[in-house]
């Protein structure tokens, strides 16, 4: 680890005019710190600030940026409310990291493709310019939409796919004062600038993850991974799925692992609004998903566990006992 | 960077460069060797301790972050001719061939049962609204975090079981 300045912030605006790199949980940086992925001069520590509450806000949820993963997994308002969210929590990384992950460092956790870590590599996300090893290269954990002829890494959490569905909305606070900015705008695809990953600037500190008003119906994560227990997605899937009859209502779908950043596509949503469900409607919508993938040979395989995923998602969320 | 720990009651004053680990403390600074290094990035859960009473790896921590917390590490839970109910379960289990991963895997289950205690769930939890039921399983996954290269896996549950009941 390359030798850096620690300060301990004492208030949310000494931290965000410090302009230096943020440490909270440190699961991530820390890691990257090792490998000299990430060298910051500067780190100070925001961990002790007051955004550890997780409180009611209009008729949602404000979860502060330095929450625990594994508290607000075990929230009993989250896991009535917004069980997505804990079902997404309890299915990534293990119960030491979820101690001492927080909401925001885990929305801005990077990348874990093998070449964004093999600094013996060219990788444009690590050394832009330098090339991306992945393409052509192993990209078993690698995105298929979204992706640039200059990345294709995949965005890693699974927290970050179930506040997609949720239409959280991040609170950032920056030198030019607090903005609070919808999940679906808060990450940028990687086109020819893959090192630039959300649109936080320089100084910017998330305080809080905003949730609106809880949404009606049945919550389900799956997530299809290469061990049972404590890996990255594959391929995630969650849903939110409100029942009309025997109709769909309405439904919010997210994907985790196939993207640089969690994929929502309205298309593939609208499409399920008012049908029946079946298998012929859930393989439609998987269609609609898919549309614009640009596999590789080591990660085409997404495709189809998408397409089996969606529906074994789709059918449990709309109590299709049936086809599972 | 000058830091003050608590480890197993007693306060433990550290001089250390910035980039020191709370793992790298333990071992190097403070002679508290039980507390493992494997992978040091996370993965494998041999450097598990309690901070504040919430079980961590040691290695992604840095130890001037913990100015002024609560630590317990093997040395803390027990002794011989003490040993805590997971650590005698262990034995009687034969919960272990190395070793190597031991002082880890009774930190992070000590710690996991409190969890447990405060009602937590887990991806392996049916129900998020009903009260959470020890199993084999429930243990398994909220132990995913603890690697043993022996692979005494079925007998680390037996002992996590036989305490947790």
């Amino acid at each position: 680890m390359r030798e850096f300045q620690y300060s301990r912030a004492s208030s949310v605006s000494d931290a965000v005019a410090s302009g230096a790199t943020f440490i909270a949980g440190g699961t991530n940086l820390l890691d990257l710190m090792k490998h000299e992925i990430m060298s910051p001069g500067r780190v100070v520590d925001i961990s002790r600030l007051d955004l550890d509450r997780i409180e009611a806000e209009g008729e949602g949820l404000r979860i502060g940026a330095l929450v625990r993963n594994s508290d607000l997994a075990a929230d009993l308002r989250v896991r009535r409310d917004y069980p997505v969210l804990s079902r997404a929590l309890l299915a990534g990384a293990s119960g030491q990291l979820r101690n001492m992950a927080t909401t925001g460092g885990n929305l801005l956790q990077r990348t874990r493709c093998p070449y964004f870590y093999d600094t013996a590599t060219p990788c444009n996300k690590r050394d832009p310019g330098t090339g991306c090893s992945a393409i052509g290269g192993v990209s078993r954990m690698n995105a298929v939409l979204g992706v640039s002829d200059a990345c294709i890494a995949a965005h890693p959490s699974d927290m970050a796919v179930a506040m997609m569905v949720l239409d959280a909305v991040v609170e950032v606070e920056g030198p030019a004062g607090t903005r609070r900015i919808p999940i679906g705008a808060f990450y940028r695809l990687p086109g020819d600038t893959p090192h630039i990953e959300t649109v936080l600037e320089p100084g910017d500190l998330i305080t809080a993850v905003l949730l609106p008003a809880p949404k009606p119906g049945e919550h389900r994560y799956r997530k299809v991974r290469d061990r049972a227990s404590y890996a990255f997605a594959l391929v995630s899937v969650a849903a939110v799925v409100r029942m009309d009859g025997d109709v769909i209502g309405d439904a919010a779908l997210a994907f985790g692992g196939l993207a640089p950043m969690p994929w929502r596509v309205p298309a593939a949503e609208a499409a399920l609004r008012g049908q029946q469900p079946s298998a012929a409607l859930f393989d439609r919508a998987a269609d609609l998903a898919l549309e614009g993938a640009k596999p590789q040979e080591g990660n085409a395989f997404k495709l189809p566990l998408t397409r089996r995923t969606l529906a074994v998602t789709l059918a449990e969320a709309c109590g299709l006992e049936d086809m599972q | 960077m000058q830091t003050e720990l608590f480890i197993n009651g007693r306060v433990h004053r550290l001089e250390a460069d910035a980039r020191t680990t709370l793992l790298d403390a333990l071992r190097h600074h403070l002679g508290l060797t039980g507390t493992k290094k494997g992978c040091d990035h996370g993965q494998c859960g041999a450097c598990t301790v309690l901070v504040d009473g919430r079980r961590v790896n040691a290695c992604l921590t840095l130890a001037c972050m913990c100015d002024g917390s609560e630590i317990t590490t093997i040395e803390g839970i027990g002794e011989p001719g003490a040993l805590s109910p997971l650590q005698s379960a262990f034995i009687a289990h034969d919960g272990f061939q190395c070793g190597y991963c031991t002082p880890g895997q009774i930190c992070s289950a000590t710690a996991m049962m409190d969890e447990i205690a405060a009602g937590w769930p887990s991806h392996a939890t049916g129900d998020l609204n009903a009260p959470v039921t020890t199993s084999a399983e429930e243990i398994r996954e909220r132990m995913s975090g603890n690697l043993c290269r022996c692979a005494c896996y079925p007998n680390i549950v037996d002992a996590i079981l036989e305490v947790q009941g």
